[in-house]
């Protein structure tokens, strides 16, 4: 190198200014920026279901009935047939999907290996938790409503319909993550297949499972268009979840939020904060599971 | 097979060199009176408890170890050792089936276990593993606990007697050596064990299914020395009820433990550039260290390769 | 080999079955239980096409082809849904594109920029926005956000009168429910599962490729133009067609804001219907025809939704068999 100095040379190591460092400034706001854009409809919808929410409600709105006719004002009544409705319908309808769906995702990927049949059922899986839950009223509604009348079990089979490939998509994800050094010192000690995967496989994924299934519960419960056309409007509670119509929470905010009266708007609020109350409650049980069975895995 | 007139030193001296590739070992004893168990044989003879007869195991069309022949005998210690990828640990996992779980796997060739073909169609690898267990390179404790996990085989068995599964487990811990140490917090998890714990652990699980043969891949690789050494005490004590073949990778391992010793290598395709393992030399261990036949032999437990 | 004399090895505790047996019952029923479990996600979807279509099958025969006509008009017996299938386009697109550039902001954000104690709270913020039932969205949107939205509709309006591509799209006539509103609120409910998507896809650029731009001097923003984007172009495709096909589906918000009129106007600020929305309203009074007509509308959005869904799931999958390296 002709010219070389005896001192060393000056070595800028600052950011490199101009349009690179700006575009790089500029595109992380930007991504910020987004994050906030979610923060705040999120923040002005829970705010507002609270504030215009609380004041109504008190134990007689929850328990109490009937259910008032959107025209009466508020204080009227009760939702405790909504309530209990949510709570009837979903149970059921969790009690139906969970086996169900744990077993098929078990087959997925215990049984499924690489075959072309588990590869298949499992994107059919996955294309089944597109379908909008609307379809699943109709469904129901016709193979089911238009023989056997309204009830909440007709509803209870469209969420059950809902719930399945969300607990056979999460389950699967959790089956899958069980080290397979777990199955090996099973099949060693002489155990069958089934014998393994019961015992050993399923215990040990058990707390993912859980916490999959209540964020599926989370969503049934919050969901109207299936009830729509199979449980009917009943007014008072019902306890028979087989026969009768029924109703439920996302129901009653449903009709009263189409209504312009006053009373109606403030049973709905009511019903709003008791349904988004019970749907956190739910998520905040999974987030618990998750990190308490997160101690027990290596 | 082997003819009774090498039962003589000067008929082992007359075994060519180019016999390598075949079972070294001396020939069947005479036979044994019936449901009588052998005394500590000397080294060689005993019942032959695996007859592995020109076996090679594929795993699709991929020829992973070729042309193995060896003869694994009772109440003894045998080492497969060798350079990774010669195939040891492949053997040693297709004696008691557990290659069934791999797709696309392979055997060809004779296995068998007390005369009886390992690979027959009418034999369940379910009922082979409850004769052969195994125990892993890394600890794989189930997260139960630690009674648990010792009472899971004798529980899947149809064991459900509380006393007989206390007897159970604590005769296992004891063999494993590991009772004192947790017989105050059989209730805890499984996973809080340190790992020569946990080792152990899983050990005890394999012995209380009173196994006929304990297989070992590489047990005490994942362990500490002071581990290491409480692992090879048990396989000494225990060898009197049980047959072991242990894969190490460890030669000081070999000749502290086994009474015979079997030697792998890689046979390297220069066309296709693929890796397939063979049976090199098989011998009482004494015998494969101080004095192999085989160069190849001789170069790794030498230290000049591997 | 037959001069060894078979010693008994010592019975397996419990056991004194021979090596050989058959395979037990319990096992091989278990394995048909859960194959069973499987197959009925296959006979669920067949089932809902086959009754679904049965009881639109009056419908398809009488409209025929004049169901992709815009003529709803229940009263006289006439069922063209053009009206509800272009709501159904034009809110998803309107959802899809307020929510991608917010949902991979956030995603690259997580990814990128965050470090990982920090993405623990952010994930959970975004997942709350799943939460929220389609309802609650709803009575909030209808009650709160189109009063409000409707200010600012009818400032907008006043200002864009008589523009050339603006006026037609923002201009009169412009209600607080409408199709922009639908739009919005779309918006909101479908970023939590584009964005998680899209955090999956960048997941799965090799870390390799990052630290080569990095290495070369590269800015953040230079490295996810360079690196991030071209390996995650076809999943972040799959994640926005997902986005698009949950907008179209979305039932009970978009019922209660949209407007209720089965309308097509270029005018994003007015009143509109879609697929979903117009089952769920009119259902409960229909009868005959009128039924069979909106049975019909479900088969179309059921086909739509699985078309939709299924070139996406294959996007997303393509993708994520490249990392395997397959």
């Amino acid at each position: 190198m002709a010219g070389v100095s005896a001192e060393p040379r000056q070595v800028d190591l600052r950011e490199p200014a101009g349009w690179r460092r700006t575009k790089n400034r500029l595109a992380t706001w930007l991504m910020v920026l987004s994050f906030v854009l979610v923060i705040i409809p999120l923040g002005f919808v829970l705010v507002t279901v609270i504030a215009k929410g609380a004041s109504s409600i008190n134990w007689a709105f929850l328990t109490g009935g009937p259910v008032p006719p959107v025209v009466a004002p508020a204080g009227v009544g009760g939702l405790g047939p909504a309530v209990l409705g949510t709570i009837e319908i979903t149970a059921v309808a969790t009690v139906m999907a969970v086996p169900l769906g744990v077993l098929a995702a078990i087959y997925l990927s215990e049984y499924g290996g690489r075959n072309w049949l588990a590869a298949f059922i499992g994107f059919l899986a996955d294309v089944m938790t597109g379908v909008p839950s609307i379809i699943m009223g109709l469904f129901i509604f016709t193979i089911w409503v238009l023989h056997f009348g309204l009830s909440g079990f007709a509803g209870s089979l469209a969420l059950g319909c809902l719930m399945l490939p969300i607990v056979i998509r999460s389950s699967y994800e959790i089956l899958r993550l069980v080290p397979n050094s777990l199955r090996e010192g099973s099949y060693a000690l002489g155990a069958t297949k089934s014998r393994v995967t019961v015992t050993v496989v399923l215990p040990a994924a058990i707390g993912g499972i859980v916490s999959g299934v209540l964020l599926a519960v989370a969503r049934a419960a919050g969901e109207t268009a299936p009830l729509l056309f199979c449980i009917g409007a009943a007014e008072t509670a019902n306890a028979n979840v087989f026969s009768g119509a029924d109703t439920a929470l996302p129901l009653q905010i449903f009709s009263n939020a189409s209504q312009p009266y006053v009373g109606a708007a403030e049973r709905g609020w009511g019903a709003a904060l008791t349904l988004i109350a019970i749907c956190f409650i739910l998520m905040i049980a999974a987030r618990l599971v998750t990190a308490r069975f997160a101690r027990y895995s290596h | 097979m082997e003819n009774p007139e090498q039962n003589t030193l000067a008929g082992l001296e007359a075994i060519p060199e180019s016999a390598t590739r075949q079972n070294v070992a001396l020939p069947e004893p005479a036979a044994i009176a019936e449901g009588e168990r052998a005394a500590q044989p000397a080294a060689g003879t005993g019942v032959p408890i695996f007859e592995v007869n020109g076996t090679s195991i594929y795993y699709g069309s991929f020829r992973a170890v070729t042309n193995v022949s060896l003869t694994i005998y009772e109440h003894q210690i045998t080492a497969f050792i060798g350079p990774s990828g010669c195939g040891k640990t492949t053997v040693l996992r297709t004696l008691n089936r557990m290659n069934d779980l791999v797709v696309g796997a392979r055997v060809e060739g004779d296995v068998s276990y007390r005369g009886e073909n390992l690979y027959a169609r009418n034999v369940s690898a379910i009922a082979v593993r409850r004769r052969i267990g195994m125990v892993f390179q890394k600890p794989n404790p189930f997260p139960k606990s630690i009674y648990d996990n010792v009472a899971y085989g004798p529980r899947i068995n149809g064991i459900r007697n509380k006393s007989e599964l206390n007897e159970i487990v604590e005769r296992s811990l004891r063999q494993a050596a590991l009772w004192d140490e947790v017989k105050n917090r059989l209730g805890n998890s499984a996973l809080g064990l340190s790992g020569g714990q946990a080792q152990r652990l899983c050990i005890a699980r394999t012995l209380a299914v009173e196994p006929d043969v304990v297989l070992m891949d590489e047990p005490a690789s994942a362990l500490d020395p002071i581990a290491t050494g409480a692992i090879e005490d048990l396989m000494k004590e225990i060898k009197d009820k049980y047959t072991i073949v242990i894969v190490t990778h460890n030669m000081q391992q070999a000749t502290r433990v086994s009474d015979r010793t079997a030697f792998f290598s890689v046979l390297i395709n220069p066309e296709s550039d693929t890796r397939t393992g063979t049976l090199v030399e098989y011998a009482p261990t004494e015998r494969l260290f101080g004095d192999p036949q085989d160069d190849r032999t001789k170069a790794y437990v030498t230290g000049r390769m591997g | 080999m037959s001069t060894v004399t078979r010693v008994d090895p010592a019975s397996p505790a419990g056991s004194t079955r021979p090596l050989s047996q058959r395979r037990p019952l319990g096992d091989r029923t278990f394995q048909l239980l859960a194959l069973g479990c499987g197959l009925l996600v296959l006979v669920i979807l067949v089932l809902i096409a086959v009754t679904t279509s049965q009881q639109a099958s009056s419908w398809f025969s009488n409209e025929g082809l004049k169901i992709f006509t815009n003529n709803w008009n229940p009263g006289a017996n006439q069922f063209g849904v053009l009206a509800f299938i272009y709501g159904t386009a034009i809110t998803a697109i309107i959802a899809v594109i307020l929510s991608v550039p917010v949902s991979l902001g956030i995603a690259l954000l997580l990814t990128e920029v965050v470090p990982y104690r920090w993405s623990r709270p952010i994930v959970y913020v975004v997942d709350l926005l799943a939460v929220v039932p389609s309802v609650v969205w709803g009575l909030w949107g209808i009650l709160v956000f189109a009063p409000w939205l409707q200010k600012i509709y009818t400032d907008i309006a006043g200002g864009v009168d008589g523009v050339p591509v603006l006026g037609p799209l923002f201009g009169q006539p412009v209600s607080g429910a409408s199709f922009f509103t639908a739009g919005i609120i779309l918006a909101f409910m479908i970023t939590p599962i584009v964005t998680s998507l899209s955090r999956e896809v960048i997941a799965t650029v090799p870390a390799i490729d990052k630290e080569g731009a990095y290495a070369l001097g590269a800015t953040r923003w230079e490295m996810i133009r360079g690196a991030v984007w071209p390996h995650s172009q076809a999943g972040v495709v799959g994640a926005v067609l997902l986005g698009l096909g949950r907008a179209m589906g979305e039932t009970i918000a978009v019922a209660l804001v949209i407007g209720s009129s089965p309308e097509i106007t270029s005018h994003l600020f007015a009143p509109g219907y879609n697929l979903p929305a117009g089952i769920a309203n009119l259902f409960g009074e229909a009868s005959g025809e009128f039924r069979a007509a909106l049975m019909g509308m479900g088969v179309l959005l059921f086909v739509i939704t699985i078309i939709i869904n299924v070139i996406a799931r294959g996007a997303v999958q393509r993708n994520a068999r490249r990392k395997r390296g397959a």
